[in-house]
C-alpha cells in the first residue's frame, strides 16, 4: 500500500493542481462543517429540552390523599383519608423491588426568623433519600442523614434562596433559625434545578417534625423514584398498582379518584420521550440531508476532475500506465484530499461550536456539541462517497483507449 | 521489428462501418527509418495507432519484436508500450503541470524506477536533445520545437525498440521541422528504428524508406535516393 514513489507522484499532482484540490477539498470541508454545526445545534436543542424536563427526578412518583368521593363498603363519601407511618411500612414491604428510593413527607408552612429577618417558607419533613427525588444539589454542608432521624435532631437544610433571604451574603451554615417558635440549626444549603420555588424549601428530619408538631404518626404524602430498570409502561402500571393497593388498604372504592392520588412522572416521560424521538429524527434528517448534499457535491467534482484529466490519463497510458495504476492514482488522490479536508471541516466545526458555547442559551440551545464518533462517521461516509464517485469515472477513463483520450481536446 | 500481414481495421459509423485499413502487408526491420505518407483519411494514423498498441486491429497478424500481438488486455498493452515503444505526437502531449524533466521522467515512473534514478536518466536524455538548461521549465514556457524535443527525449528515455512519430513536425515551422527531423535521423543513426507518419513530402524525403498509403492500401514502398547516398 505504502509506495513512496506513488505518493510522491500523487503529492505532486495535488500540489500542482491547486484549484482542483481546493474545489474538492472545499466541498468536503464545507459539508462536514455544516454537518457538525447543524448536528451540534440540534444537540443543543435536545439538551435544552432535557434540562427543562429534568427539574425533578424523571423517575418520580408522588402519592398523597384527599377526601373520598364515593361511598364504599358502608362508609360514606367525603371521608378524609390520612396516611400514617404504617402506610410507609406497607409501601416499602409491598413494592421494595420496584422502587429505587422512597420517603414519607410532612409538609407545612412555617414562619422562619433569623435576627431581624423573617419570612414564610414551606417546611418539608423527609428521609435523607429525598434529596434524589428533587434532583437537588448540595451547595454547602450536608443533607439530612439517618442519625439525624434517629436522634430527632433539630437540624434543617435550607434552599439557596432561603439563605439569601435571611442571611444576605453571609453563610447560613451553623446558624440557628427559629421555625414557628422552635430553634433549628442549619447543617446544609442546596440548589435545585426546579427553580426559585424549589429553592425556598426547608428540609427537616421526618421524625423530628412528626414529634414536635402534633406528636402523631400521621404523614402527608410519599415521594419515591421507581427502579430505572422498569420501562415507561411498566412504571405507569406500577403507579396504578400503588394506587390500587392503598385504596384497598384504606377501604376506598377502586374507582374513587379523589381519596388516593398518584402523580406519576412516567406518564410525562412517555410524552417527553416521544418528543425527544421526534427531535432526534429531525436532527438525523438534517444530518443525512447535509451528507447527501456533500456526497452529490463530491461526486460531481470527481466526475469533472476525471473528465478534465482524460487527456493526461491518455498520455500516461501511452507512456505505459496500466489501468490499475490510473485508477489507483485517482482514488488515492481523492481519498487523501477528502480525508484531509474532512478533518479540517471537523476541526472548524467543533471549534465554532466551542466558541458558541453558552452564547445561544436564549435561543434554547444549550451546550451545542457533537459526539466525535458521529462526525468521524460522517467524514468516513464522505470519503467512501468520494472514492466511489471517483472510482466509476476513473475506471471508465482507464478503459478509454489511449488514442481516444489523446484526441480529447 | 514490425511485421504486419493482411491487416484490416474498420470503425463503426452509425449503422455502417468505415473500412479504414484494407489488408496491409508491411515489414519494417530493426534500425530502419521509415515514413508512412498519405493524405488525411488514407488510414496512416490508424496504422500508427495499431502499431503503437493504442488501438486494436480486426483481422490479420501483427508481430512486434517477434511477438504476435493478439488478445492484448490493457495491462499487457501498457507494459509492451512502456517496454518497446516510444511515442512522439503532433500535439506533443506533454503533461502541462509537469516540468520538462518530469515529463521526460514519467515513463520511467511506470517502469518502477526510483525517483532519484529517474531524474538522472531523464536529465541525461534532456541533455541529449540539448534542453538541459530548460529542465525545470513547464511546457507552456517552451517553444514548439523545444516541446517536441522534450517529447522525443520522453520517447527515448525508456530505451524502446521503436520510436513512433505521428506528424512530429505538423505543428512546427519549416526550420524547426528540419531540426526535429535531424534529431530523429541522429537517433536512427544510433540504431533506433524510427517510424514516422506524415503527409508532407519534404519530411518523408528525409527518411530512408517511404511507404505511400491511399484509401487503406499501400500503393508504393520505396527507398529514397538520400538513403542511397547515406
Amino acid at each position: 500500500m505504502f509506495d513512496l514513489n506513488r505518493w510522491q507522484e500523487i503529492f505532486q499532482t495535488i500540489g500542482k493542481n491547486k484549484l482542483r484540490t481546493a474545489l474538492s477539498g472545499f466541498t468536503i470541508a464545507f459539508a462536514i462543517l455544516l454537518f457538525t454545526l447543524l448536528f451540534g445545534i440540534g444537540n443543543g436543542l435536545k439538551n435544552t429540552f432535557k434540562k427543562e424536563f429534568a427539574k425533578d427526578s424523571m423517575l418520580s412518583i408522588y402519592i398523597w390523599t384527599g377526601r373520598t368521593t364515593k361511598p364504599y363498603k358502608g362508609l360514606q363519601s367525603g371521608r378524609q383519608i390520612q396516611f400514617k407511618n404504617d402506610d410507609y411500612k406497607f409501601l416499602v414491604d409491598k413494592f421494595e423491588d420496584k422502587m429505587q428510593t422512597v420517603s414519607p413527607r410532612i409538609q407545612r408552612n412555617v414562619l422562619a426568623i433569623y435576627k431581624g429577618e423573617q419570612n414564610n417558607y414551606t417546611l418539608r419533613a423527609v428521609y435523607p433519600q429525598y434529596l434524589t427525588l428533587e434532583n437537588a444539589v448540595m451547595e454547602s454542608g450536608r443533607f439530612l442523614n439517618m442519625l439525624d432521624l434517629q436522634k430527632r435532631s433539630k437540624v434543617i437544610v435550607v434552599g439557596r434562596l432561603v439563605e439569601k433571604d435571611l442571611f444576605g451574603q453571609l453563610s447560613a451554615l451553623g446558624k440557628e433559625i427559629n421555625l414557628g417558635g422552635i430553634s433549628f440549626k442549619v447543617i446544609g444549603t442546596f440548589s435545585d434545578p426546579g427553580g426559585d420555588n424549589d429553592e425556598r424549601f426547608i428540609y427537616a428530619p421526618f421524625t423530628t417534625i412528626q414529634r414536635l408538631y402534633g406528636n402523631t404518626d400521621e404523614l402527608n404524602s410519599f415521594g419515591l423514584t421507581y427502579n430505572p430498570k422498569l420501562s415507561v409502561d411498566q412504571a405507569i402500571a406500577f403507579g396504578n398498582q400503588i394506587s390500587k393497593a392503598f385504596k384497598e388498604k384504606h377501604s376506598v372504592d377502586p374507582r374513587d379518584q379523589g381519596a388516593i392520588r398518584v402523580a406519576n412522572y412516567a406518564e410525562g416521560n412517555k410524552n417527553v420521550s416521544v418528543m425527544m424521538f421526534v427531535l432526534n429524527m429531525i436532527i438525523l434528517f438534517i444530518g443525512i440531508g447535509t451528507l447527501i448534499a456533500g456526497v452529490i457535491g463530491i461526486s460531481n467534482i470527481m466526475v469533472y476532475i476525471v473528465k478534465e484529466r482524460t487527456k493526461e490519463l491518455g498520455i500516461r497510458k501511452a507512456l505505459g500506465a496500466t489501468p490499475k495504476s490510473i485508477i489507483g492514482m485517482i482514488m488515492l488522490e481523492s481519498i487523501f484530499v477528502t480525508t484531509l479536508a474532512g478533518y479540517i471541516g471537523l476541526l472548524i466545526g467543533t471549534t465554532i461550536l466551542k466558541l458558541l458555547g453558552s452564547s445561544l442559551e436564549k435561543y434554547f440551545i444549550i451546550n451545542p456539541s457533537v459526539e466525535t464518533y458521529v462526525v468521524v462517521g460522517a467524514t468516513i461516509v464522505l470519503i467512501i462517497a468520494g472514492t466511489i464517485a471517483g472510482y466509476l469515472p476513473a475506471k471508465r477513463a482507464a478503459r478509454i483507449k489511449p488514442i481516444e483520450a489523446l484526441n480529447d481536446e | 521489428m514490425i511485421k504486419i500481414k493482411k491487416l484490416h481495421k474498420s470503425y463503426p459509423m452509425g449503422n455502417d462501418s468505415l473500412h479504414v485499413l484494407k489488408g496491409l502487408d508491411l515489414h519494417i526491420k530493426e534500425g530502419e527509418f521509415v515514413s508512412i505518407m498519405g493524405s488525411s483519411g488514407s488510414g496512416k494514423s490508424t496504422l500508427l495507432n495499431i502499431v503503437g498498441l493504442l488501438d486494436t486491429h480486426d483481422e490479420g497478424e501483427y508481430y512486434l519484436n517477434g511477438q504476435l500481438i493478439e488478445n492484448l488486455n490493457e495491462k499487457k498493452a501498457a507494459v509492451l508500450r512502456n517496454k518497446f515503444l516510444g511515442f512522439v505526437f503532433q500535439s506533443f502531449n506533454l503533461i502541462t503541470y509537469k516540468t520538462a524533466l518530469e515529463n521526460v521522467a514519467l515513463p520511467l515512473y511506470y517502469k518502477g524506477i526510483s525517483r532519484k534514478e529517474r531524474q538522472e536518466i531523464a536529465m541525461e536524455y534532456l541533455n541529449k536533445v540539448e534542453l538541459g538548461d530548460w529542465a525545470n521549465h513547464l511546457p507552456s514556457e517552451l517553444s514548439g520545437g523545444q516541446k517536441q524535443r522534450v517529447a522525443i527525449a520522453r520517447a527515448l528515455v525508456t530505451q524502446p525498440k521503436v520510436i513512433l512519430a505521428d506528424e512530429p513536425t505538423g505543428a512546427l515551422d519549416s526550420s524547426t521541422s528540419h531540426a526535429v527531423m535531424e534529431l530523429l535521423k541522429e537517433i536512427n543513426r544510433e540504431g533506433m528504428t524510427v517510424f514516422v507518419i506524415t503527409h508532407e513530402e519534404e519530411i518523408a524525403e528525409e527518411t530512408d524508406r517511404i511507404v505511400r498509403l491511399k484509401d487503406g492500401v499501400i500503393i508504393s514502398d520505396e527507398k529514397t535516393n538520400k538513403s542511397v547516398k547515406a
